[in-house]
């Protein structure tokens, strides 16, 4: 075992009961016209009516409803977190979105707006959306979301580390910031837009979970391309293999660029013919969208209703 | 070479999303083209693909000036008549004489060109400064409305259709059309004239197909903020009416003789224009 190798399996181990093994022996590479082949293969499904309302009910409720800009104010988080608590005037059965993704700063105005709902707070940390920070710095960021009251951190692994071959250096800030979240469910970002090959999309994944992800998020929303059914694929596989050795379930988050009820549907056939109905919950299945909810909704009151509706008559965030 | 007759829906020539076809059969005295050729048959979805691409293009056109406007449609006039030839033996075709061919498309080109000069002078003939009575002006502005379904005539196929769309446009809205199914190939070549002018995708979106199926989707629709029905149909026109009422809709009818009044000077005209107009009047304190 090279000094590699040892260091991560300590660091591994420190964070979990069992001990995961880091790299999977022998797996081949990611092989990229079958994976973009097999994506698209299963947008070719279509589910109607009840299936349909069914798939789209379930899509509201696993969605981070996310607002992540320069120019957030205590108003607009207010008015997001109203309408993850409450998205459909016309229909309380169903149900609230999972959660509410801000900046720290934001976390204790979600955090009031939300109070007495079982809605989240998520809060993005380690220098999003570049995380070119130094480690003490991410880790600060990390503990004040917390203490502001974040329920979930979406963190951002160091890219440049990843792509220069710097595995450990990966591995150590990601289970150091597993260990400043104290309790908070950590979803680790791997922005593969930035990341070029299905191959790192995939060694990431693997380093996200060893080192203690409790859901792998494909991105920023700050770079395109962002989520993408073929790159959510190769992390849904890496989840399921995890799954398969060690029978650790993690959760999948594609993030940016999810704008419409058909390819919300796409993603949730994605995740039930790699993982299975066991992830199809909240708890192991989310989308950090923005723009999709509305959509959502449209279509909701589409088949509710019989008539196609307009979007002015659905609240801008 | 047969040529594969598309809608034209977001700037772009597609088939209809459900793959189906209507046969057109041109008249006997054809001999270049093949007989009966397949011209799309559009359904529910590709009504509601074009209202998002109609949709999408609503704000652009409206914020441009009332002048660009102007010079787009002008390009489109001019496009209209380096293609006559092709326009004239289109119509030829579905059976329309020689001689009411040619007249067609030159009303039809005079057409295009009065409603772009038209583009940038209609404000002013239909805004108002209004008395009121204290120390403030009263202004009543027109505005495009949106999205505005065109269920064109069936005949003159395309004097009937220019006519229809082209008040809806100069006034900024953008539009969503049934083609008139007696010689949609027609309708197929005149998209061929936007797509070469400069009119934005999406301005323009014309389906081929059969209106009774396609027009009360667009009637019902809430995005769509108002519907032209150049229908013969009365049982469609009635049904259309109460399927619009369900958003409030502006609808417009015409009667049956309508379509045979297009190619005089009371198929065009101010009015046109000022049916798909939301006026919107503002106060303002006289003095500061």
């Amino acid at each position: 075992m090279t000094t590699r190798e040892s260091s991560l399996s300590r660091y591994g181990s420190s964070t979990r009961a069992a001990p995961v093994p880091i790299f999977y022996p022998a797996r081949p590479p990611v092989d990229q016209v079958g994976v973009e082949e097999r994506a698209a293969s299963l947008a070719k499904r279509s589910l109607k009516k009840a299936s349909k309302v069914a798939a789209l009910r379930l899509a509201v409720r696993m969605m981070d409803l996310t607002t992540l800009e320069g120019k957030d104010t205590p108003g607009k988080v207010r008015a997001l977190s109203r309408k993850a608590a409450a998205p459909l005037a016309t229909d309380a059965t169903l149900g609230f979105c999972a959660a509410i993704c801000v900046y720290p700063n934001l976390v204790p105005v979600a955090k009031r707006a939300l109070a007495g709902t079982t809605v989240k707070v998520a809060s993005v940390a380690t220098a999003f959306p570049s995380g070119q920070s130094p480690l003490d710095v991410k880790l600060a960021d990390v503990r004040r979301a917390v203490e502001l009251g974040a329920d979930e951190i979406d963190m951002v692994i160091d890219r440049g580390a990843m792509l220069a071959g710097e595995y450990t250096r990966v591995f150590e800030e990601i289970a150091a910031t597993k260990e400043a979240c104290a309790g908070a469910h950590l979803k680790v970002i791997l922005e593969t837009g930035e990341l070029g090959a299905y191959d790192v999309v995939r060694r990431a994944s693997e380093i996200a979970i060893a080192a203690g992800a409790d859901f792998i998020k494909t991105s920023t929303g700050k770079i395109s391309p962002a989520a993408t059914p073929a790159v959510t694929l190769v992390m849904l596989e890496a989840i399921r293999d995890t799954y398969v050795a060690t029978g650790r379930r993690i959760g999948m988050k594609p993030a940016g660029g999810v704008r419409t009820a058909k390819q919300a549907i796409h993603y949730l056939v994605l995740v039930k013919e790699t993982l299975g109905d066991a992830w199809l919950t909240p708890e192991l299945f989310r989308f950090g969208a923005s723009a999709l909810l509305n959509d959502v909704l449209m279509q909701l009151e589409k088949e509710r209703t019989g008539v196609y509706q307009a979007a002015e008559d659905f609240s801008k965030d | 070479m047969a040529k594969a007759y598309k809608m034209f829906v977001g700037g772009s020539f597609v088939r209809s999303e459900s793959g189906r076809y209507v046969q057109v059969r041109g008249s006997p005295a054809e001999s270049a083209d093949p007989q009966v050729v397949n011209v799309p048959r559009g359904s529910r979805k590709d009504a509601r693909d074009a209202v998002v691409a109609a949709r999408a293009a609503a704000d652009g056109w409206a914020a441009r000036t009332a002048y660009n406007r102007g010079q787009i449609l002008y390009r489109l006039a001019e496009v209209m008549e380096s293609r006559a030839g092709e326009l004239r033996a289109s119509l030829v075709r579905a059976g329309v004489p020689t001689r009411d061919a040619s007249r067609e498309v030159d009303v039809a080109v005079d057409r295009a060109v009065y409603y772009a000069g038209f583009c940038d002078k209609f404000q002013a003939l239909l805004a108002s400064h209004n008395p009121v009575s204290g120390p403030h002006f009263g202004f009543s502005l027109v505005e495009p409305m949106g999205v505005v379904a065109v269920v064109a005539p069936a005949r003159p196929a395309l004097l009937g259709l220019v006519s229809a769309v082209l008040p809806v446009v100069a006034g900024g809205n953008v539009c969503v059309v049934v083609a008139g199914a007696d010689d949609p190939r027609t309708a197929v070549l005149w998209c061929e004239c936007l797509a070469t002018s400069d009119v934005p995708g999406g301005v323009v979106n014309v389906l081929t197909g059969e209106a009774a199926e396609i027009a009360p989707h667009l009637a019902k629709h809430r995005e769509v903020a108002a519907l032209d029905a150049w229908s013969a149909d009365r049982a469609l026109l009635v049904a259309l009416e109460r399927d619009a009422s369900g958003s409030v809709k502006r609808v417009r009818t015409h009667d049956e003789t309508a379509a045979s009044r297009i190619a005089s000077d009371a198929g065009q005209g101010l009015g046109f224009i000022e049916t798909f107009l939301e006026t919107k009047t503002v106060w303002h304190p006289v003095g500061t």
